[in-house]
């Protein structure tokens, strides 16, 4: 059943789509009013990183880099450095996959607030194929001290996401997708950086899943409720810092763990969990994501089908774990 | 002619003079580090610290104070020297330098060091930081200038010159890179590695306005700053001619001294030849 904490929409069926790099775009807008501090870096990218509006009402604030994501990061650490709180933004593919070492020396090693912000993460980038599909860019931010990350399920978290960015006294990653995805949250939902929500409970498996996909997840649940099963979705948009205890609990009472998200399966969420359980409370886990192999070129509810996560699949990877418990 | 007294000129140089023992010392205890480039880079360091910089080594995280970003994190031992030599803080601390728990790390390290600005060494991202810090003082409206010192070998990281594109079409004339030309770097000289003339077109090509001075002639080094102070509309690059090692002469031009231990007998025999110059110029400066 899902949570009435949640305050979900009522029915799943018909979430209408949207892009969650629109939820960026307005609010970056609310971020900057609500902080004069905030200035935005675009790397040559200001439409489809969803700058516009920004760059309408604060132009004074807006800085455009040309494509030089390396200069992006470090740049904005100099910034930081100077009591600005920039927003960095680019493809994830580029900025943080390209600026990597600034990213870690000159703004985590810094400790600057500078707000990593990827676009066209996962592979329903589409039809541009596997060299804009970031699907690493969790793994190479995740083992760098002092960096958060967040993956919103949809537009509204992510405005709200956005937003709450400003609360974290340090440097962040948050990624956002191309393509129109589901809309199930609602202004009401829960949202806070570093704590994960319970959209549907149940104790008989547990699926964990951030960004867009979180959606696949309470439609695979919903059909295995058919069947008889309760099964808990957790929405971790945090994958860092983990939230622990909501994990450790869900470990426990449901005794069976699959992981669900649109990047590697080493290194992302599923890394996180596992690497946090197998050493405090090691219980059957499975992980859904890309297989270690490159995206490609096609349509984005394709190549999430085939690269296995889609509701199908994550059904089937319930059933699959719940033969190990 | 620049606006100096030769008075203050020959005290600079006796400045000079101590960092320069200060690098032997400090490198020779720690028995690693860098030598060549900070002894090179000394006399800018002087005329930096004691008579360029508008700083506060009581309050290093002033407001009002000008920037100093070190690009090539790993010559610090001399500006670690400055710093101490200026007041941030005890010379003896000196010593310390590349040790468990030190605040000079063989690196430096901003939020262990206060006054360091930045954290520092991964070659080709100082520029752009220091870019970074100019534009938003631009954007506060403050008028501190940023100084970027780097070397000329980081001149082949692809980074540096997405900084330099970045400050001419800025026109960020708070900004004064400094180019340590003193042709050596790991592997051997410059010109063989990865020639980089014309260095000085370079920059011109990319809206800077560019000085050259011979940076171990310390007039030249005061009045290039003078200078690069009197540019509008232009970001400033001072390309300094040096000699690494300079002061000491078994290390002068020997690219192998941009790290190397030294060998037993070879820091007192650098130090002996330091105070020896170090002799001559107070002989002078009475």
């Amino acid at each position: 059943m899902i949570s009435k904490k949640a305050k979900l929409i009522t029915d799943l069926k018909k979430a209408v789509e949207v892009p969650t790099r629109n939820g960026y775009g307005e609010g970056i807008v609310l971020a900057a009013k609500k902080n004069e501090n905030v200035v935005v870096l675009c790397a040559d990218l200001t439409e489809s990183t969803r700058n516009e509006e920004f760059k309408k009402q604060f132009p004074g604030r807006f800085v455009q880099m040309g494509v030089h994501e390396q200069l992006l990061a470090a740049l904005a650490a100099g910034m930081a450095l100077e009591g600005k709180i920039p927003f960095i933004t680019s493809y994830a593919m580029f900025c943080p996959g390209r600026a990597w070492e600034m990213v870690r020396t000159n703004i985590c090693l810094n400790e600057v607030p500078v707000k990593i912000i990827g676009s066209h993460a996962g592979v329903s980038v589409g039809p541009d194929g596997a060299t804009h599909q970031a699907i690493e860019d969790i793994a190479i931010m995740r083992p760098i001290p002092n960096m958060t990350i967040i993956a919103p399920a949809d537009v509204i978290e992510a405005r709200k996401a956005t937003i709450a960015l400003l609360d974290v006294d340090g440097p962040c990653y948050a990624r956002f997708a191309r393509e129109k995805t589901a809309v199930f949250t609602t202004e009401d939902t829960p949202f806070k950086i570093g704590r994960a929500e319970v959209f549907r409970d149940g104790t008989d498996a547990a699926i964990i899943a951030c960004g867009p996909l979180v959606y696949n997840a309470l439609l695979a649940a919903e059909d295995l409720a058919k069947k008889g099963l309760d099964v808990r979705v957790i929405n971790s948009h945090t994958i860092k810092p983990l939230d622990e205890k909501t994990i450790l609990a869900a470990a426990k009472e449901c005794g069976a763990i699959v992981t669900v998200e649109e990047h590697q399966v080493t290194g992302g969420l599923g890394g996180a969990i596992t690497e946090y359980l197998s050493q405090i409370y090691p219980v059957p886990i499975l992980r859904i994501g890309v297989q270690n192999k490159f995206g490609q070129s096609g349509e984005p509810k394709e190549l999430v089908e085939y690269y296995g996560m889609g509701v199908s699949h994550i059904k089937k990877a319930v059933e699959e774990v719940l033969r190990r418990k | 002619m620049s606006h100096i007294h030769d008075e203050k000129l020959k005290k600079l140089e006796l400045i000079a003079n101590r960092l320069r023992q200060h690098v032997i010392t400090s490198v020779a205890t720690a028995k690693s580090g860098h030598q060549g480039g900070p002894l090179g880079m000394a006399d800018i360091f002087a005329a930096l610290y004691f008579h360029i910089l508008c700083h506060d080594p009581k309050n290093p995280g002033w407001d009002e104070r000008d920037r100093l970003i070190l690009s090539n994190g790993h010559i610090c031992p001399v500006r670690y020297a400055a710093m101490a030599e200026a007041g941030y803080f005890p010379i003896e601390e000196l010593k310390t330098l590349r040790k468990f728990g030190t605040r000079l790390q063989g690196h430096p390290e901003r939020l262990r060091l206060p006054g360091s600005e930045t954290t520092s060494g991964p070659l080709g991202a100082g520029l752009a930081q220091a870019a970074g810090m100019a534009l938003a003082l631009k954007m506060k409206k403050k008028t501190p200038y940023v100084y970027a010192l780097t070397s000329d070998g980081e001149h082949e990281a692809g980074l540096h010159y997405e900084a330099m594109l970045f400050a001419g079409k800025n026109k960020l004339d708070n900004l004064i890179c400094v180019v340590d030309r003193n042709n050596i770097q790991i592997d051997g000289n410059t010109e063989d590695i990865m020639p980089l003339e014309p260095l000085r077109k370079k920059y011109e090509a990319f809206n800077w306005h560019v000085i050259e001075i011979n940076g171990n002639d310390m007039e030249e080094v005061v009045r290039g700053f003078e200078e690069a102070k009197s540019v509008h509309q232009m970001p400033i690059c001072i390309i300094a001619h040096t000699i690494p090692g300079r002061g000491v002469s078994f290390m002068e031009n020997n690219y192998k001294w941009h790290s190397q231990p030294f060998k037993e007998g070879e820091a007192e025999q650098a130090l002996k030849e330091l105070k020896g110059i170090e002799a001559k110029l107070s002989a002078e400066h009475r």
